[in-house]
C-alpha cells in the first residue's frame, strides 16, 4: 500500500469516502489527508457537501462506504464519543453552546468529559478544582476570562464564537474542525477570532470550513475545494486562486453575485 | 485582595455549597408536625408526593426528558409494597427497598427502548408504557385486585418499633425521613459532575455528543435512578394509606405531578417542595369554594405560571431576590 508511510504522519485521512441519501450524493469518493499541524481549509459553494463531510468524519452520520482514519487508526465505525476521545473535536457554524450555563461551565463540561470525571456522582462538581482551573486557563488564553461567570446567552455574539472554540479546545484535540469560525460575527470583530486561531498550538491539525475568502487566505496553507460532494482540486492558496475551474465554480460565482 | 482568577474559580466552586435557605423546608416540615397535629395523615401524603415530584424533576428538569408516564414507576412501587404487605411481608422498609428495585428495573428496561428516541416520540412512549402497565394491572386481578384495588395489606411497625397510628404521626415522620434521604441523594446527584452533564444534555444535546459525552448512558442512568425514587414514593403512599388502586398507574397522575413541579419551578430541586404543597392546598381550598369547577382554577393557575413565570413560584422568588439585591 503506497499510503503506509504517509498514513503514519496523517492526523486524519479519508479513503474513498462516500455518502448518499437516496439519489442525492453528498460525498463522492473523497480521498482526503490532513497532515499533523496542518492549517487546511475546506471550501466550496453552498451545497457542496462541506457540512456533510464534517458530519461523516466526526461520526454524526454513517458513511455509505469508504474509510476514516484518525492518527492512522481506523475509526469508520466508532461512535462520535469514541472519536472525540481519540482527539477529534469540532466547532459549529451556528453556536451549539449550553446557553443557560456560564461560560466557565461550558468549558468545564468539556474538560470534565476529557478527564473522565463527567460521569461521577459522589463529589460535587465544584470540588474538582483542577478541572475548573484548566477550563479557566483556556478562557484566559482566548481572552474571555472576564466573561467566566456570565451565562452564555448574555454574552455578545462575537465572544460566544470564542466560547465555541474554547469548548472544543477543552477536549485537547489533535484534530480540530472549525466550521465557519467567524460566521455571523461583525467584520470588525472577526480579527480577534483570526488572531485566536493563529495562536493555536502548532502541532494541532486544523481544518477550517469556510466561506470567507479573506479568512481562508490568511489562515490556510493548503486548500481543498469541494464541489457536489467531490474534491475538485487541492493545493496551496496560490494554486487555488490561480485555478480557472475554481474561479469558475466558486470565486467566479462570488464575483458575479 | 485575591487575584481575579482565584476569586472567579472560588465563586464557581462555591455554587454547590449548602445554603441556609435549603434548611427551610425541613424546619417547616418539622414545625408543621407540631402546629397541625390534625393534618398529619394529609401531611404524610404531601411528603411522599414531594418525593415523587423530586424524582420527576430529576428527569424533566435536569435531563430535559419530557415524560408523561412517570406514574408507571410510582404505581409499580406502590403495587410492589402493597403486594408484599398483603402476602406476609409487612416490614415497611423491606417494602421500600423492593419498590425501589422494581422501579429501577422497570425504568431501566423501558428507558433502554424509550431513550433512544427524541422529543415527541419520548413523550408518546412514556405515556404508552404507563397505559400498558395500568391495563396489565387491571387485567391481573389475582395479583393487583384489579379495579377493586389491592385488599388486605398488613403493614408492620417501622424498624419493628413504630406502629402506624390513626393520627398519622408515625406515617408523617416515616415519610419525612425517607424524603430527606431522597432529597440528600438528589442533591448530591444534581451537583455532581454527572448531574451537571445532565444539565448539559438538557441545554444542548448536540454539543454533548460533540464533546464526547455518552449521552444515552447518562440519560438511562438518571432515568433508572429517578424511577427507583418514584417507586419508593409510591411505596410510601401504599404503606401509609394501606391502599393501592389502579389510579397509581394513571396517565392522569403522571400529568398531575408535572403540573405540580411546573407550578413550583422545574430544574431547581426545590420545585416539588413548593409545587406539591401548593397544588394540594389549592386543590383542597378550591374544591371547597367551588366543588364542581375546582380544577378550572388549578388550570388557570397553571396557565398564568406558564405564560408569565416560566420558572414557577421559585422563579418568581428568584427574580424578586435579584431585584432587592440590585436596589441595595
Amino acid at each position: 500500500m503506497n499510503g503506509a508511510a504517509q498514513t503514519g504522519q496523517a492526523a486524519l485521512e479519508t479513503r474513498a469516502l462516500c455518502k448518499s441519501f437516496g439519489a442525492l450524493t453528498v460525498a463522492n469518493d473523497i480521498d482526503f489527508r490532513l497532515a499533523r499541524g496542518a492549517r487546511h481549509a475546506l471550501i466550496g459553494p453552498n451545497g457542496a457537501g462541506k457540512t456533510s463531510f464534517v458530519n461523516l468524519v466526526t461520526g454524526a452520520i454513517e458513511p455509505s462506504s469508504g474509510h476514516i482514519l484518525l492518527g492512522g487508526a481506523e475509526v469508520t465505525h466508532l461512535s462520535q464519543a469514541q472519536r472525540v476521545r481519540r482527539g477529534l473535536a469540532r466547532t459549529f457554524q451556528i453556536n451549539q453552546l449550553f446557553r443557560g450555563l456560564t461560560v466557565l461551565e461550558n468549558v468545564t463540561l468539556a474538560v470534565g468529559e476529557r478527564h473522565g470525571v463527567a460521569g461521577t456522582l459522589f463529589r460535587p462538581a465544584g470540588a474538582r478544582r483542577p478541572i475548573i482551573e484548566e477550563a479557566y486557563a483556556l478562557l484566559e488564553q482566548l481572552g474571555i476570562a472576564e466573561e467566566a461567570l456570565r451565562p452564555v446567552r448574555e454574552v455578545a455574539y462575537g465572544r460566544q464564537r470564542l466560547v465555541e472554540i474554547a469548548v472544543a479546545l477543552g477536549l485537547k484535540p489533535n484534530v480540530l474542525f472549525l466550521d465557519e469560525p467567524a460566521a455571523g460575527v461583525p467584520s470588525g470583530e472577526s480579527g480577534t477570532i483570526i488572531e485566536v486561531i493563529e495562536r493555536l498550538p502548532a502541532e494541532l491539525a486544523l481544518l477550517i470550513i469556510e466561506h470567507d475568502m479573506d479568512l481562508v487566505f490568511r489562515l490556510a496553507r493548503r486548500i481543498t475545494v469541494l464541489v457536489q460532494g467531490t474534491v475538485l482540486i487541492e493545493g496551496t492558496p496560490q494554486e487555488i486562486a490561480a485555478d480557472p475551474r475554481v474561479r469558475e465554480v466558486y470565486l467566479g460565482e462570488r464575483a458575479h453575485s | 485582595m485575591k487575584e481575579p482568577r482565584v476569586s472567579v474559580i472560588d465563586a464557581f466552586a462555591r455554587r454547590h455549597r449548602l445554603r441556609a435557605v435549603e434548611f427551610l423546608p425541613w424546619v417547616l416540615a418539622v414545625g408543621a408536625f407540631f402546629v397541625f397535629p390534625d393534618y398529619l395523615a394529609l401531611g404524610a401524603q404531601v411528603l411522599a408526593t414531594i418525593l415523587f415530584g423530586l424524582s420527576a424533576d430529576l428527569v424533566l428538569g435536569y435531563a430535559g426528558i419530557v415524560t408523561l408516564g412517570h406514574a408507571a414507576f410510582y404505581g409499580m412501587g406502590a403495587y410492589t409494597a402493597g403486594y408484599l404487605a398483603a402476602h406476609g411481608v409487612g416490614d415497611p422498609l423491606v417494602g421500600l427497598l423492593a419498590a425501589a428495585a422494581m422501579g429501577a428495573v422497570v425504568g431501566a428496561l423501558s428507558g433502554f427502548v424509550i431513550l433512544r428516541t427524541q422529543g415527541l416520540s419520548i413523550l408518546m412512549l412514556t405515556l404508552v408504557v404507563c397505559v400498558m402497565l395500568q391495563e396489565a394491572a387491571n387485567k391481573m386481578t389475582s395479583v393487583t385486585g384489579g379495579a377493586d384495588g389491592l385488599q388486605g395489606m398488613q403493614v408492620g411497625p417501622v424498624l419493628g418499633l413504630f406502629r402506624f397510628d390513626i393520627y398519622g404521626r408515625t406515617a408523617y415522620w416515616y415519610c419525612l425521613v425517607v424524603l430527606f434521604i431522597g432529597w440528600a441523594a438528589a442533591r448530591m446527584i444534581v451537583h455532581s459532575p454527572f448531574g451537571r452533564s445532565l444539565t448539559g444534555i438538557r441545554e444542548n444535546v448536540t454539543r454533548m455528543h460533540a464533546i464526547g459525552s455518552p449521552v444515552f448512558l447518562r440519560t438511562l442512568t438518571i432515568y433508572t435512578i429517578s424511577a427507583a425514587m418514584a417507586g419508593v414514593a409510591g411505596a410510601l403512599i401504599a404503606e401509609t394509606t394501606q391502599l393501592v388502586a389502579l389510579n397509581v398507574l394513571s396517565v392522569d397522575l403522571s400529568g398531575t405531578i408535572l403540573v405540580m413541579i411546573i407550578l413550583g419551578g422545574v430544574g431547581r430541586l426545590y420545585g416539588a417542595f413548593v409545587g406539591v404543597p401548593l397544588y394540594m392546598i389549592a386543590q383542597d381550598r378550591f374544591s371547597e369554594i367551588d366543588p364542581v369547577y375546582w380544577y378550572f382554577w388549578i388550570g388557570l393557575l397553571l396557565v398564568l405560571v406558564v405564560s408569565f413565570a416560566r420558572g414557577g413560584v421559585l422563579g418568581i422568588a428568584d427574580a424578586l431576590m435579584r431585584r432587592i439585591a440590585r436596589r441595595r
